[in-house]
């Protein structure tokens, strides 16, 4: 085919970008979003320590039988010992390491947390986007059981079906998992609806586009950043949640450890008072966990408020 | 393409249970056509369905009833399959192009997709191709790679250019595709999409909201008014012999570059458009025209002529 | 705004019917025959067999729902696995200390948050801001029966300020100064955990209306910066987080369970646990539906707060 056009047809036009951030952008130009938010993210003094903080507690979880001193269940002769050379943490009241016990409950904790909330966000995508693309009365039925869903007091109800199905690390995951969900449904259905009225989506359809393909690859990695945030916090309520359900008896069972199931003998006064090493390092480390990946949420929404703001 | 009594009605829901109480009349009951190789002009202010219109021709609107006869089928009623089959042969550019490419997609992607999804070409062909349709379209086929909001206004619209062109359509529809960029683009854009005209033989139908854009494009002009058309002529009628009033405001709001013109008679409009909720009764203009009379009020003017077509119980003297 | 309260009340009647479907379904998974809760259990075996014929609870579970939702409009949530008791008497008879315990902490953390999540919004990254996102982060973090604990241990077994748990002390007068003094610990742990989550709320609202353009107007008219804060921004700054109130109590009854249990208090918290403990899934499903209808009833009334407080809402 003749080329009959101007090949110097690009001519620099008068940019429209005007603000500051416009202009490092256009030093950065081969820069992604990807890329963006994550230098803001990096940027971010807190998320950044979170990001340090999580990475550790991660790693401690994956080298567990490693880092543990003792086997998490083995009982030593001495219960309710002080901390030693020996037992740096002390000994619980059967007479296992404390410590090591430590160090076997960031698995639970990464595991429920992780689990739970990859299972809650796959249903809210799927949900969200049904009701959010199709409207009418799919729209209409989904968010009906969103709303009946997201009335029932979370906390309680996972209580009562853990109960029915039985404590156990792989039930209490599965039941977080399924109740999760409205929350990531309402998000998503709200991002397709301004999606879904871009002018890029309507161009997939007018290219004859399947609509899986629209949903998939055009609307859905547009709608991933609040997802993203919104999973974020999640994991960290999904910790504490397990915590709290072990605590309760309802959670993780001895002897297997969980953080939360080593605070339920500080339920009894002596331990309380006398005994602080049973209770306090696992509390402290549900603290730390959860702030770590709070701060880490937080970061993530600034980074991409400030990338959206523009 | 054949367009006949195309009617699009937005339902406007009130009350407890949204009972439907009235319809928007977005476009209602227009007739046109367009042949080969032309552009038509569509005009007319914000609301009153020009962009309607444009986007039921292509289906993305499914219009409330009428006909659009396209290479003998009826697009307005064929199957949701048929229908993409034939998108193959319709395109459509938009108005906004900083919301007309998906962010999330690099230039490339972005233009072979449509090969791709439509099993046209295979990988190696289609970034053949999308070298070639960057180059058409006067941009360095090295921004492949490069993610939409690297690119301003004007080279956006130059890429969602490429990407309707990608499937070698025979008809475009152009909704405002210049309106919202800087005049001093505007030109170029304009230029581009008339040698691409001529390159591809394509059918342009041009959308615009004034008529200095579509002067220098058009074949033919087509104004519309409350989602009727009011006259529809040759680009040249209409601008040197407008017989409806309408016409004749919308020309005077377009500037006259020659001072010594300038002091030809004036209409002057007067108040807003009416809502399209509650379009006036008889002809719809009658509200704003300074020639209205009684029969104005009453009865609908109907579109009548040959080639000069024109809605107007009393239509301007030549 | 009638119109919009009758629809938003039109549109909550399908989710309590949800609420109670599900309900219903999530006591057909537990063990025990849910027929047998509606039967008084010192009836004779005939006296039981006749009662359950005459509620239908021989039906097809389809029927067997809409007797039990024909109970349930009557306020009979069944009796007790465990206690024997009416499940409506077990709950009125707890429900007192949970709303007593639930409403102060509420109002406490709401009073703590609302002027720091102000003063953080106005000096964005001074030293007060710091602190107390800090505290919000905290409060937000740390779970209630941990900080639970660390209270019991720092004020109750260390310094023996505050009783360790229950709601008044045995055999004493339960004067209002014992109930007060049982409050404070967990109202503190509650409190704490509202009020953290809250200064989010209200420290990223202020934030957004104060960078909009008709508070820079006031600025340059030259008002007072006091009068700018309080009339003109703080009005706008709350009306969003009045949805947010309704948002927040299903994660408060989660708190309030674990609180109660660390404290011993003595109300629908406790009750679950114990009821959790002694398999009594009748009394459970009564605490459930309650509480589902409260929060139901929670997220009705702010919504139309809202719309009361901003017109806007209603047109959408």
């Amino acid at each position: 085919m003749a080329m009959k056009l101007n090949p110097n047809r690009n001519v620099p036009e008068a940019a429209d970008l005007t603000s500051k951030e416009a202009v490092l952008e256009e030093l950065g130009r081969e820069e992604s979003y990807l890329h963006m938010v994550t230098r803001r993210f990096l940027k971010h003094k807190m998320a950044f320590f979170g990001l340090i903080v999580f990475a550790i507690f991660v790693l401690v979880a994956l080298l567990a039988p490693v880092l543990a001193p003792y086997d998490p269940n083995k009982i030593f002769g001495d219960f309710d010992a002080s901390p030693s050379s020996a037992h740096l943490l002390g000994t619980d009241q059967v007479g296992r390491d404390v410590l090591s016990r430590l160090i076997f409950g960031s698995q639970v904790s990464l595991t429920v947390g992780v689990g739970a909330v990859a299972i809650y966000v796959a249903i809210g995508i799927v949900l969200g986007l049904l009701a959010g693309y199709f409207g009418k009365w799919v729209d209409m039925i989904i968010m009906r059981i969103t709303d009946v869903f997201m009335s029932f007091p979370y906390f309680m109800v996972i209580l009562v079906l853990v109960s029915i199905v039985g404590p156990s690390l792989s039930n209490i995951t599965t039941v977080i998992g399924l109740l999760g969900w409205p929350a990531i449904a309402r998000l998503v259905r709200g991002s397709v609806l301004s999606i879904k009225e871009m002018d890029y989506v309507k161009a997939g359809v007018a290219l004859g586009y399947s609509t899986p393909k629209i949903i998939f690859q055009h609307i859905l990695p547009n709608a991933l950043a609040p997802i993203l945030v919104n999973a974020t916090f999640g994991v960290a309520s999904a910790i504490i949640m397990e915590a709290s359900l072990s605590f309760l008896g309802m959670g993780v069972r001895p002897p297997a450890a969980s953080w939360g199931n080593m605070l339920t003998e500080a339920e009894s006064i002596t331990v309380l008072s006398s005994q602080p090493w049973l209770w306090f390092p696992p509390g402290l480390m549900i603290l730390l966990a959860v702030l770590s990946i709070n701060f880490m949420g937080d970061g993530l929404r600034d980074a991409i408020e400030s990338q959206q703001a523009k | 393409m054949e367009v006949k009594n195309l009617k699009k009605y937005y339902p406007i829901k009130k009350g407890i249970i949204s009972k439907t109480v009235g319809y928007v009349k977005a476009v209602d009951d227009v007739s046109f056509s367009i042949y080969p190789g032309e552009t038509v002009g569509l005009v007319g202010e914000s609301g009153c369905g020009k962009s309607t219109t444009g986007r039921s021709l292509v289906r993305l609107e499914d219009p409330t009833s009428g006909q659009v006869i396209f290479e003998g089928k009826d697009l307005a009623s064929i199957s949701k399959k048929e229908m993409r089959e034939l998108r193959t042969d319709l395109q459509i550019i938009f108005q906004d192009p900083y919301s007309s490419l998906n962010p999330r997609k690099r230039i490339g992607d972005l233009l072979a997709e449509p090969l791709l999804a439509h099993k046209l070409a295979s990988k190696a062909e289609a970034a053949e191709k999308v070298n070639h349709i960057l180059e058409t379209v006067g941009l360095s086929k090295h921004y492949k790679n490069r993610y939409p909001h690297e690119f301003s206004g004007g080279q956006r619209q130059r890429i969602g250019i490429a990407r309707a062109l990608m499937l070698h359509p025979k008809l475009i529809i152009c909704d405002e595709p210049v309106s919202a960029l800087d005049v001093s683009i505007q030109a170029q854009v304009l230029n581009l999409l008339k040698d691409l005209q001529k390159e591809f033989n394509l059918t342009y139908i041009f959308i615009a909201h004034g008529l200095g854009a579509v002067k220098y494009i058009s074949d033919r002009i087509t104004v519309m008014y409350l989602g009727k058309i009011m006259e529809m002529a040759k680009t040249k009628e209409i601008f040197e012999h407008p017989m409806h009033p309408y016409t004749e405001i919308l020309l005077n709001a377009y500037p006259v570059p020659n001072p010594h013109m300038r002091d030809r008679e004036q209409i002057v409009v007067e108040g807003d458009v009416p809502s399209p909720a509650h379009p006036p009764k008889g002809c719809v203009f009658h509200t704003r025209c300074p020639f209205a009379k009684d029969i104005c009020r009453e009865k609908v003017p109907e579109l009548n002529g040959t080639d000069h077509l024109i809605a107007c119980h009393f239509p301007l003297s030549q | 705004m009638a119109q919009y309260i009758i629809r938003r009340i039109l549109i909550a009647i399908p989710v309590i019917l949800g609420v109670t479907i599900l309900n219903f379904f999530i006591i057909n998974l537990a063990p025990g025959n849910p027929v047998d809760m509606y039967v008084n259990p010192s009836a004779t075996p005939q006296q039981i067999a006749m009662e359950k014929h005459a509620l239908g609870l021989d039906q097809p579970i389809i029927i067997q729902y809409f007797h039990w939702l024909g109970q349930l409009i009557q306020g009979n949530l069944g009796f007790s696995y465990s206690t024997r008791e009416p499940v409506t008497s077990l709950i009125t008879s707890h429900i007192g200390p949970t709303m007593l315990l639930m409403g102060i902490s509420l109002i406490i953390g709401y009073l703590i948050a609302i002027p720091l999540g102000i003063i953080s919004a106005r000096k964005q990254n001074s030293w007060v801001d710091y602190l107390t996102t800090g505290f919000s982060f905290f409060g937000v973090s740390v779970p209630h029966f941990f900080l639970g604990l660390g209270v019991i241990y720092l004020f109750a077994t260390k310094v023996l300020l505050f009783p360790t748990g229950g709601m008044n002390t045995l055999g004493g007068s339960g004067s209002f100064s014992d109930l007060f003094v049982h409050l404070i610990l967990p109202v503190a742990v509650l409190s704490t955990g509202i009020a953290g989550n809250m200064i989010r709320y209200v420290r990223s609202s202020m934030l957004d209306v104060l960078g909009k353009d008709y508070l820079r107007t006031a600025k340059a008219k030259g008002l007072r910066q006091f009068i700018i804060t309080n009339k003109h921004a703080l009005r706008n700054a709350l009306i969003p987080i009045i949805t947010v109130i309704g948002i927040d109590i299903p994660m408060l009854i989660g708190g309030a369970i674990v609180t109660e249990q660390v404290f011993q208090w003595p109300g629908l918290g406790l009750l679950t646990i114990q009821s959790i403990s002694s398999r009594d899934y009748s009394t459970l499903m009564g605490i459930n539906l309650i509480a589902a209808i409260a929060v139901l009833l929670a997220n009705l009334l702010t919504d139309i707060f809202y719309a009361v407080a901003d017109p806007r809402i209603r047109y959408e």
